[in-house]
């Protein structure tokens, strides 16, 4: 049965080994926990799972493979709006899967048969193909495995009744991890790394050392120097919103691998065009903003600044002031944009839309031109490519 | 090993995962990976569980420059460079110029100790990974001495980390591994119960509140910790503060007494300023 529970897990992408496996059933022998499934839910979660990010996909695997023991859920068919299933759909379905939803008729027509089957669906329904439910393989529900499926209830709490620890989902705001891709991102990111020596002087400089000390008649005469480091700082504006919303995967990727490889690292939100407020939050984008000034003041001129974004909007909102969708803007998008660009002499501009497409689209010329052309896609080459430029 | 089981102490509350996860780690002898926000008492942690089970503790506190080979031993090779050039007699014997380092002194020890190592994620990105066979087999060879070092007891390892650096796997799969979430208000109450038995119940409900709003105001640069809210209670207690002026004064309005102990970035505070001072223009 466990190792039923193990498979599981790493279906549901928790790369767990089988040591780790072992020291569990090890655990178990060694009975420090007694029978009840809430201790066996935190031994197992303390021994298989390394990362609170995962600890959200944990419970569902977790919730899912225990479901027979203990029915717990509650109804979870409810009226959904549209908008948001829609959202939702968009952002888990990868190109293909998007095209697979076109030969079947399209959204409206997915739309449709899910309608239909609420209608048709008396009750509550677990696993199965086609009912709407929990933990199925249909696309409609909650906990399955089908990853593009619509997730439906699991937002709204009023049906919850006798909810578990793993079932209370509590970590699911520290899911933001992605899945492994963001390795080839890491590694064109390191060429951007140059050492410095820099701080304390905690290295024994050997070939100083000896030279000094034969300079000293042989007399010792240690000489130190300070270790060597990654000295780049980075200040990273991302495009959020918007027609950006179909690059939020690799976008993703490259934020997460930007975190790991640079210490320095400063990220700030932007929506089409840099106007004079940006964010950190996008959740609080209105409440929350940063003035531009405050960043170019802030962070001195030797950061590295990559823009990312796909530079599609309208003209007015980079030439004419108040051209901007969100608010009125006092001064036009170019301005703040040269500003930034005097400040960050070193800069590129990243963009995921792909390139056949640059030339047709009169705005990501007009951008490319205030970045001196320095824009390049987002993809590996193209990141290898703008590292080369910024260094 | 004997059988001891870590339930907390009189002044650590410890939540049920907790107590779990620690029992597991205790039980098989393996190293424990604690992560959570700042505050939450991940330190603590390791010196709570040498009291409670009745253990030593021995702390090594990991910085940006520290090398896995510290926490063995280091061979002092500068001192032993100068003893020669002394002429002092100590220099033909090399043992005189190897420090143990914490990880050694924890190997010695007659009983099973505590060993903490703190805020792993500040050192090198190698480091964890130079320790993996130290932490699997407890034993590590001296180079310049010849000699094996093996534990005699397998030490309880608590290693503590603040996420700054991703960890191997490798060394990952070697721990257990447990998240300190932030309490909830229940949880908050018990540990305040432990810190400060005497407060008054009313004037704790009135803090509690206080707190948990501050904590959910948007874009606080550092939130309120537990540990802050101990120290503010503290202070709210040497001062007197009764009740009624926490109560009184609603926090929508103006700033909570001594509230340097809670919030400790100026932005922070003019953020709440500004909050304050929206609500009350709402207000009227």
């Amino acid at each position: 049965m466990l190792i039923r529970f193990f498979f599981m897990l790493r279906e549901g992408g928790l790369k767990v080994s089988i040591t780790e496996f072992l020291t569990l059933l090890e655990v178990l022998e060694s009975r420090i926990a007694g029978y009840s499934v809430d201790e066996f839910y935190y031994l197992s979660r303390a021994c298989l799972i390394k990362d609170e990010a995962l600890f959200d996909r944990f419970d569902r695997v977790f919730s899912e493979h225990f479901k027979g023991i203990q029915h717990l859920f509650g109804d979870d068919t409810a009226e959904i709006p549209e908008e948001w299933l829609r959202r939702h759909f968009e952002r888990l379905m990868s190109e293909e899967d998007k095209a697979l939803v076109e030969s079947l008729g399209g959204w409206e027509k997915l739309m449709e048969t899910l309608r239909q089957r609420l209608e048709e669906q008396e009750g509550r329904h677990e696993g199965g193909s086609k009912w709407i439910g929990t933990g199925g393989t249909s696309p409609f529900g909650a906990y399955g495995y089908n990853p593009e499926g619509i997730r439906i209830g699991q937002e709204g709490s009023r049906h919850r009744r006798a909810v578990k620890v793993w079932d209370k989902r509590e970590f699911r705001n520290l899911d933001d991890t992605v899945e492994l891709g963001t390795r080839n991102l890491k590694v064109a990111l390191r060429r951007l790394r140059r050492f410095a020596r820099e701080g304390a002087a905690d290295e024994l400089d050997l070939p100083d050392t000896i030279e000094s000390t034969a300079r000293n008649a042989g007399l010792l005469d240690i000489r130190m120097v300070p270790e060597r480091h990654n000295a780049v700082k980075v200040l990273l504006f991302l495009d959020a919103g918007g027609s950006m919303d179909d690059h939020v995967r690799v976008c993703e990727e490259l934020f997460s691998a930007a975190r790991g490889e640079f210490k320095h690292l400063e990220y700030f939100y932007f929506h089409n065009c840099v106007y004079e407020g940006v964010w950190k939050d996008n959740m609080r984008r209105h409440s929350d903003r940063t003035p531009l000034m405050d960043v170019l003041h802030k962070y001195s001129s030797d950061y590295k600044l990559i823009l990312v974004g796909d530079a599609t909007m309208s003209p007015y909102e980079i030439h004419y002031p108040g051209g901007s969708v969100e608010h009125w803007n006092e001064e036009a998008g170019a301005a703040w944009m040269k500003r930034l660009l005097d400040t960050y002499p070193k800069a590129i501009w990243l963009n995921p839309e792909p390139v056949n497409r640059w030339e047709y689209t009169p705005s990501i010329r007009m951008i490319s031109e205030l970045m001196a052309e320095r824009m390049y896609p987002l993809t590996v080459s193209g990141l290898e490519e703008g590292m080369r430029t910024l260094r | 090993m004997t059988e001891q089981r870590f339930t907390g102490t009189d002044r650590y509350v410890a939540t049920e995962d907790l107590m779990t996860a620690v029992n597991a780690a205790v039980t098989l002898g393996r190293p424990i990976l604690i992560k959570g926000e700042p505050g939450t008492g991940k330190t603590q942690l390791a010196e709570e569980i040498a009291r409670g089970l009745e253990r030593p503790l021995l702390q090594w506190h990991v910085k940006s420059t520290t090398k896995a080979q510290q926490g063995l031993y280091e061979y002092d090779a500068v001192a032993r460079l100068r003893d020669s050039q002394l002429g002092d007699e100590r220099v033909h014997d090399i043992a005189n110029y190897i420090v143990k380092g914490p990880m050694w002194e924890a190997f010695e020890q007659e009983v099973q100790p505590v060993l903490l190592i703190d805020e792993i994620d500040k050192a090198d990105i190698e480091f964890p990974n130079d320790l993996l066979r130290e932490l699997d087999r407890m034993e590590f060879y001296v180079y310049e001495t010849h000699q094996t070092v093996v534990a005699k007891h397998r030490p309880i390892i608590v290693i503590t980390s603040n996420n700054e650096k991703e960890l191997p796997d490798a060394f990952l799969r070697r721990c257990f591994f447990h998240y300190i979430r932030f309490p909830d208000a229940e949880t908050m109450r018990d540990i305040v119960d432990v810190h400060y038995p005497n407060l008054k119940k009313e004037l704790l409900d009135e803090a509690l509140h206080a707190f948990f709003d501050l904590r959910d105001i948007p874009g606080l640069k550092k939130k309120p910790s537990t540990s802050e809210l101990l120290d503010w209670l503290k202070l709210l207690l040497a001062e007197d503060v009764s009740p009624e002026v926490l109560a009184g004064n609603d926090r929508r309005k103006t700033l909570p007494p001594l509230h340097g102990a809670l919030l400790k970035n100026e932005q922070d505070v003019h953020l709440f300023e500004r909050l304050i001072f929206l609500n009350q223009r709402e207000g009227r």
